[in-house]
């Protein structure tokens, strides 16, 4: 075959990378480049450079370093048996691209994943490579994320967190038996293995860096990982039950939830369907529950339905906030934080302002409104000093009253 | 003298400021101005580029504060949004902060009350302003300009420029982003509002710019619209989740955007076709198992799912008693049994005819059929070389091998390759490291795994004789095993 230009090579790679749900830059230490001889900060915030039409953000420049693959995995477009096109890249030439994209304030920097070829660690090595020319050679001081390959040895992977921001090992299955069904060549022993080195390696490095300003830095915007939602049986809450393990045993900072799109070349054993989008977004709300409403992962899978999985016309609060109709109403001149935080339809910052200002008035109906999104949805599940709604969280058809209406097909939106 | 007796009363003044954003400038004027207790309704602020006619007559030179004055009370809270509110393009912005200054001397916990309208209203000007702001970071596009450049040094002649349309006063505020940022790069940013120029060492601001003076195109964003339109899954359009984020106020600036009408356009077309791709192979007429070997043998005649199926061949069925507690599977047919339409009639059938008899096995009481069930070959002349099948055509076929152990129940499955143990197992196995113990398979019978015969034939000498050997202890195994189970 003739030789791939640039141009051939990054379209495969990008769209090989596109399965990938993280795209955040946001988290890491501050860094700038005054004082260095290259380009590049990270002033905590992340940004987004771009929109693509899937809605998602466009912050780092996502490729993979090649697409060329030993294992199988079922749901994977670029496992061993798939007919698509394939491409590699040299280290040099991802990190010229970097390069050339940042200095274009195209991107915020680079996350890094590869096929793996040859072996493991002659992979991780490659990944580690760019990186390190990138950060050595030119001083880059923009984000790096790295996705660090769970079979290869501990010590590369140290590596990769020396000089990336973040790095993330993907579990890829909620459950083991997915895991062993759709990834073949995977072992979640190994997988979970490798996040208790790196977490290991965090909290060495930030013990260290209390100790010594000038200690290196381990991946200051921590680890991650990515599951793939609605490829095999598993159930949101086996989903949820998984996500807080996780984030309990690796301390990491984010699990992404990928729906699983249709890939082309598909194989035999996944569903040709995708799961409704709506199903990625539940679970996400769910998260955002443990991470910033303060609900515990049994109580998130208290708002399931019978066949373990989150209702897709309401959101998992409100779906919550009707099966435990005795929590309310909470009443919004009195109540704590942590009650105001359950209410369905009031965020963190809306119960922030409430706090802030009933030590000023006491909060009307009105006020409320001021403060939040939407009254409507708030107002059956709180009490204000004009305002009372005990009969209604005892209605049977409340969940229909609240429920978003049906809506058109997102395909023909906009 | 009190404040009150100070002011002239009925007395407006005006405050001509000297730039948009300077907030410097206002507070010194409002600090002295609620000092001498002028109301807010007595000022008028006036931007440079402001009218200031209907005051015209109002009093320029600012009141003095007395002596006694107290010192004006504003929070951290206030100022910090105060500072960034004041690059909000709305004219009222000035008399905003200082009707909430004036305020805050009576009441100075009021910024905490975020249901007062004055309150709500400065939060938005400074949210409007962030968001413009980090707009701002996200989608300016530098191109690249090969210019002269005297001052020497080795990228000396690059020279980054942007053209960006802030809709806030923001551009001063942000220059500092950009030179931590892009500290050792040469880089512009022109907007309608002023433009800031950095040479790696110093920042200067000029006049403003129009679209024209900012270069209109670089090479890299050919690559760059690559990327973006690659990245794009159309399997999850989300336009209204776009549009949120990037509305299409800011579109002509930025290289990329100008794919986003075709791309929504496919992508419905896109999915469409990668579901109908894998629809073709996997499902329709195959959804129903074929219940007779003999309706398993006239499918596969019709099977056309993978490229093998589509060249000149025959299918070969498998053959044997339907009661056969052993299966023997291999590969592929080859040249000879796609000619005879039997498996196992060339050189590696024979073979193995010579091994089984050795072992004891009887060839006429198993089934022998094969993982892939048409021949895939090369035609070189009037040769027709041997092909491996892929990953991909061994998995497709497997429906077929599924259907014959379903109806067979053999309770032994002897795989003769890596190919054929794909056909079993849906995955690629290392034959040297599963050989020689059984893997029980779903139905509850067991897998064997040896090396094909055919692997026998493309060796020599001692190599030969050592594989040899193995496939001997394999088969005797195998038997060793049958008459246990048998038993």
């Amino acid at each position: 075959m003739a030789q791939q230009t640039i141009l051939q090579k990054l379209e495969i790679l990008a769209d090989a990378a596109k399965y990938d749900a993280s795209c955040a830059s946001s988290g890491t230490a501050k860094k700038n480049s005054l004082g260095g001889k290259g380009i590049g900060s990270t002033e905590g915030m992340g940004i987004c450079h771009a929109y693509a039409p899937d809605g998602r953000c466009i912050s780092l420049l996502k490729i993979l370093l090649t697409n060329h693959c030993v294992f199988d995995c079922h749901y994977c477009v670029n496992r061993k048996s798939s007919n698509v096109a394939r491409a590699r890249f040299t280290p040099q030439e991802v990190v010229d691209l970097t390069l050339a994209f940042y200095r274009r304030n195209y991107i915020e920097g680079l996350f890094l994943s590869s096929g793996i070829v040859k072996n493991s660690n002659h992979t991780m090595e490659q990944i580690v490579e760019v990186a390190r020319i990138l950060r050595e050679e030119h001083d880059f001081r923009g984000y790096i994320h790295l996705k660090t390959i769970p079979e290869a040895d501990a010590e590369i992977v140290h590596q990769a967190g020396l000089y990336a921001d973040r790095v993330s090992i993907n579990v890829e299955l909620p459950t083991d038996s997915g895991l062993t069904r759709l990834a073949p060549d995977k072992d979640a022993r190994q997988i979970e293995g490798a996040m208790g080195k790196v977490k290991a390696d965090l909290a060495e490095a930030k013990d260290a860096h209390k100790r010594f300003k000038h200690a290196p830095r381990f991946a200051p915007a921590g680890q991650s990982t990515q599951m793939i939602v609605g490829a095999d049986a598993a159930t949101d809450a086996d989903i949820v039950g998984k996500a807080s393990r996780l984030y309990d045993n690796f301390r990491l900072r984010r699990v992404y939830y990928s729906a699983f799109s249709p890939i082309p070349d598909a194989s035999a054993v996944l569903p040709l369907k995708r799961p409704p989008l709506i199903r990625e977004h539940r679970l996400y709300q769910s998260d955002w529950l443990m991470r910033f409403y303060g609900y515990k992962p049994a109580e998130v899978m208290q708002a399931t339905e019978a066949d373990g999985n989150l209702p897709l016309d309401i959101d998992p609060k409100l779906a919550w906030a009707l099966k435990f109709r005795e929590q309310f109403p909470v009443d919004v001149n009195r109540s704590t934080k942590e009650q105001l935080l359950r209410v369905p339809g009031l965020g963190v910052k809306a119960v922030g302002k409430i706090l802030a200002s009933r030590r000023h008035r006491a909060l009307r109906l009105d006020d409320v409104a001021l403060l939040t999104q939407s009254i409507t949805k708030v107002r059956p599940f709180i009490c204000t000093v004009d305002w009372r709604p005990v009969m209604l969280t005892d209605r049977a058809d409340l969940r229909s009253l609240l429920a978003p209406k049906a809506e058109q097909l997102e395909l023909f939106a906009a | 003298m009190t404040a009150l007796q100070h002011v002239k009363l009925g007395t407006y003044y005006v405050v001509h400021l000297p730039e948009p954003d300077d907030f410097d400038f206002w507070r010194e004027r409002a600090r002295s101005l609620v000092q001498c207790d002028v109301p807010p309704d007595r000022i008028a602020w006036v931007e440079p580029s402001g009218s200031g006619d209907l005051f015209a007559h109002g009093e320029r030179r600012m009141p003095v504060p007395p002596m006694d004055a107290r010192p004006v009370r504003a929070n951290r809270r206030f100022v910090s949004l105060a500072k960034n509110a004041i690059l909000h393009s709305d004219p009222e912005r000035f008399a905003l902060l200082y009707r909430l200054l004036w305020r805050l001397q009576s009441n100075p916990r009021m910024m905490e009350d975020k249901a007062d309208l004055d309150v709500r209203r400065v939060e938005e000007l400074d949210k409007n302003v962030r968001r413009d702001s980090h707009k701002m970071h996200a989608f300016v596009r530098f191109r690249l300009v090969e210019s002269p450049n005297d001052s020497g040094g080795e990228e000396a002649g690059e020279h980054y420029v942007a053209w960006f349309e802030p809709e806030h006063h923001i551009l001063r505020a942000n220059a500092g982003f950009f030179m931590r940022r892009f500290s050792n790069m040469r880089w512009s940013i022109l907007t309608p509002r002023g433009s800031l120029h950095w040479d790696g060492e110093t920042m200067a601001e000029g006049p403003p710019a129009e679209r024209h003076d900012a270069p209109g195109g670089d090479p890299m964003e050919d690559l760059w619209r690559t990327y973006y339109a690659s990245i794009f899954n159309p399997a999850r359009l989300k336009i209204g989740a776009m549009l949120k984020e990037m509305p299409k106020k800011y579109w002509k600036n930025m290289p990329e955007a100008s794919l986003i009408p075709d791309l929504i356009a496919g992508a419905q077309g896109r999915e469409a076709s990668m579901v109908e791709k894998g629809k073709s192979v996997f499902s329709g007429e195959f959804e129903e198992r074929p219940d007779t070997l003999a309706a398993i043998d006239k499918a596969i005649h019709a099977c056309r799912k993978c490229p093998i199926g589509a060249l000149d061949n025959t299918a070969v069925m498998g053959e044997g008693p339907q009661d056969a507690a052993l299966m023997i599977v291999g590969e592929q047919p080859g040249d000879n049994e796609d000619l005879a339409g039997r498996p196992f009639v060339g050189p590696a059938g024979q073979l193995l005819d010579v091994h089984l008899e050795k072992a004891g096995i009887d060839r006429r009481a198993a089934y022998l059929t094969n993982a892939v069930k048409h021949f895939k070959y090369v035609q070189r002349g009037k040769r027709r070389l041997h092909q491996n099948p892929g990953a991909k055509e061994i998995d497709i076929c497997r429906w077929w091998i599924e259907s014959e152990r379903a109806i067979v129940q053999p309770k032994l499955v002897l795989a003769m390759g890596a190919s054929a143990a794909r056909g079993l197992l849906g995955k690629t196995v290392s034959i040297s490291k599963v050989r020689g113990t059984p893997i029980p398979l779903e139905d509850g019978s067991e897998l064997w795994v040896t090396a094909h015969p055919s692997y026998l034939l493309r060796l020599e000498g001692p190599a030969r004789e050592e594989q040899a050997r193995l496939f001997d202890a394999d088969l005797a195994a195998v038997k060793a095993r049958l008459a246990e189970l048998a038993g």
